[in-house]
């Protein structure tokens, strides 16, 4: 099989789709922690828990999307089913 | 924050957009996911591809996370609200040795001997007979199970806006046949990886800030002895064995004998070793090295869970309200009217510790995961129903289309049920009442009959069946001689209630069913050996049972090590709490 006739599974790797779900969490949890200011919830007793969870979730989704860019799965093209696939253990 | 909530008046949660919009989020995740992978078969192998080329450890986390749904989160944090500790049992006495003995000992069985169910199995050991019992009550047992996972769905949705419980439990039934329906099932593997994230992401915080909130471990402890009646109650609480607030036994030797027999042998090994969809997931792995690892690498991240489930609800317990009104006895009403229970002691403690932003993700998490709980009994019982069940006894031999057909009736007449078997579900104050009472009768009975006919090859297919019938009609009669095991309709004529009442209902199930077998079999006639080959432990050859390859391996790569790293890590958690 030549290297030509591979792809990579893109946007349909589940680390990437881990990733993009944990990132986009992440703004979001920091732009309510901006938006709505410094306690973030009633009974948060100050933990400031959205700007600590987001950046969490920010590191987290960014390491998945980097791991997932530095060993990207390979889709040989020749292959029509997932039945045809080999075993995990011989990629 | 509140400035956004509209609908705060009279709900438990007061969620606003925010909340919402993460919720979505979720939703068009998971539904994209299901509809890209449909478009096109390049696609569907790159998706296949990426889901095969997990490593071990998130292929692990999938095994756990199937069954990271309505009992684990919910359940085990109202269990850790009531009986603090102890319930830490489930999981280090009850599923992680499991796990292992599934994957160190059972599973050679199930991968040699080619069958594609547990079911078939039982057909290929015992014959027609016990496979329709089997496959009744797995089917039975599925309809029950989804009811929890649809009343849980609702009991969510009822306190996010405050709708009438039978409302909220038709708009979830219909909310998981879409689900099931556009989902599709190729990217089951996908959300349940996506849905372990979010669960952490979820509970984790949750945790944490609890915790804070307490004073961490040590304020934890010190609220929990002032919460309690007496010395002995708290101390009941903070040590996890003998664990007698949790079995409802007076004498702690039989107490730690029910825990250690009824709950870790009967109960959690009929569970892990029998339950169709775990066992499945192992079973289709490229080899038998595998196929026992997984089981074997899912036991580390379970290890963890009580961390984030029973410590939340030990956590409600003493800083939520009207939890502690609950567990002081006391009756509280929710903003809807309805009594306040210990299985919503995880909802509370959301609303007072997570902020807007975090709490939709909690929503998110717990929405996830009793939709993929509904949505996995709701297919487990359609595969038995239409294939062990109405191909193999009521209608045979017609066209592929034709069971196709019955299969899509059955997904709906299942969710329609399961309206009802919420129902039921809702009448148990904690979950784990009401799901250890169903593992009594079906998989104790189960793990009984598997395990002796795995290892005796004289035992017979009447007693196989026989076993089954009689092993679960006597745990019913445990159940409904016992306080309240059944809720109202227990008789209370033996004195047992509680989680103690569902392990004498197992190990009952468990003993009638071995003792009949056997005395069953040795009257009747057994198969001849050279059908059992595969099946039964002596009529195997060895080199079937193991992977040639796997002595080449290093040995974090080996069942043997890794299950005896996994057995000595509980060993120590069970010395340290």
């Amino acid at each position: 099989m030549a290297e030509s006739k591979k792809h990579t599974a893109g946007a349909l790797d589940i680390r990437n789709v881990i990733g993009a779900l944990l990132l986009v969490y992440g703004v979001i949890l920091l732009v309510t922690r901006f938006v709505a200011g410094d306690e973030g919830g009633a009974n948060s007793e100050g933990v400031n828990a959205n700007l600590w969870a987001g950046i969490a979730l920010l590191v987290v989704g960014g390491a998945f999307v980097l791991w997932s860019r530095l060993r990207p799965v390979v889709v040989p093209e020749n292959v029509a089913s997932p039945e045809d696939l080999p075993p995990p253990s011989e990629r | 924050m509140s400035v956004l909530a509209p609908l705060a008046s009279d709900t438990i949660i007061d969620a606003a957009f925010v909340d919402y919009l993460i919720v979505a989020i979720y939703f068009g995740f998971v539904l994209g996911i299901g509809l890209l992978a449909r478009r096109q078969v390049s696609d569907s192998v790159d998706f296949f591809l990426s889901g095969r080329s997990l490593p071990a450890w998130v292929t692990g986390l999938a095994f756990v996370s199937a069954n990271l749904g309505a009992v684990e989160i919910m359940g085990m944090s109202a269990n850790g609200a009531e009986f603090g500790l102890p319930a830490v049992h489930y999981f280090w006495i009850g599923a992680i040795p499991a796990m292992l003995f599934l994957g160190v000992v059972m599973m050679p069985f199930y991968y040699g001997s080619k069958v594609r169910s547990v079911p078939e199995f039982m057909l290929r050991r015992f014959g027609p007979p016990a496979h329709l019992v089997n496959a009744v009550s797995f089917a039975v047992a599925q309809l029950l199970i989804a009811g929890i996972n649809l009343y849980l769905l609702a009991s969510i949705i009822e306190a996010l806006l405050g709708w009438e419980l039978w409302v909220s439990l038709v708009v979830a039934a219909i909310v998981v046949l879409a689900y099931i329906t556009l989902g599709g099932l190729s990217a089951a593997i996908y959300n349940e990886v996506l849905q372990f994230f979010v669960i952490v992401a979820a509970l984790l915080p949750l945790t944490l800030i609890g915790l804070h909130q307490v004073g961490g471990w040590g304020g934890l402890k010190e609220k929990i002895t002032a919460a309690a009646p007496d010395a002995t109650a708290a101390d009941q609480q903070l040590n996890s064995w003998p664990g007698s607030n949790l079995t409802g036994f007076d004498s702690d030797l039989l107490s730690v004998i029910g825990i250690v027999f009824g709950l870790g042998f009967v109960l959690s090994f009929g569970y892990w070793t029998t339950n169709f969809v775990e066992v499945q997931r192992a079973m289709a792995s490229e080899s038998i090295s595998a196929a026992r690892k997984t089981p074997i690498i899912g036991a580390f991240p379970k290890i963890f869970v009580p961390f984030i489930t029973i410590l939340p609800g030990m956590i409600a317990a003493v800083a939520v309200l009207e939890i502690q009104k609950v567990k002081g006895g006391g009756s509280v009403n929710d903003p809807t009217g309805a009594p306040v229970e210990f299985n919503d002691s995880l909802l509370y403690l959301m609303r007072d510790v997570l902020p807007n932003g975090l709490l939709g993700i909690a929503i998110a998490g717990l929405m996830a995961a009793f939709m993929a709980g509904m949505a996995a009994n709701i297919s487990a019982f359609n595969t038995v129903f239409s294939y062990d069940l109405w191909q193999s006894y009521a209608v045979k031999d017609r066209e592929d289309g034709y069971y196709l057909k019955i299969g899509r009736l059955a997904t709906v007449g299942a969710t329609v049920i399961a309206i009802f078997t919420a129902g039921l579900a809702s009448n148990f104050s904690n979950i784990m009442d009401y799901l250890q009472t169903l593992f009594g009768f079906f998989n104790a009975p189960l793990f009984a009959t598997f395990i002796l006919g795995m290892f005796w090859k004289r035992m017979t297919p009447t007693a196989g069946w026989v076993g089954l019938v009689s092993g679960t009609l006597s745990a019913i009669l445990v159940a409904f001689l016992s306080e309240d095991a059944f809720g109202s309709a227990s008789l209370g004529v033996i004195p047992l209630e509680g989680q103690g009442a569902s392990f004498v209902a197992a190990g009952a199930a468990f003993v009638v069913d071995i003792v009949l077998s056997v005395v069953i079999s040795l009257g009747g006639t057994p198969k001849p050996a050279s059908e059992l080959r595969g099946l039964v432990w002596s009529e195997t050859p060895k080199e079937d049972l193991v992977d040639a390859d796997e002595a080449g391996y290093p040995w974090y790569r080996r069942t043997l090590p890794l299950a005896g790293i996994a057995l000595a890590a509980v060993i120590v958690l069970n010395i340290v709490f």
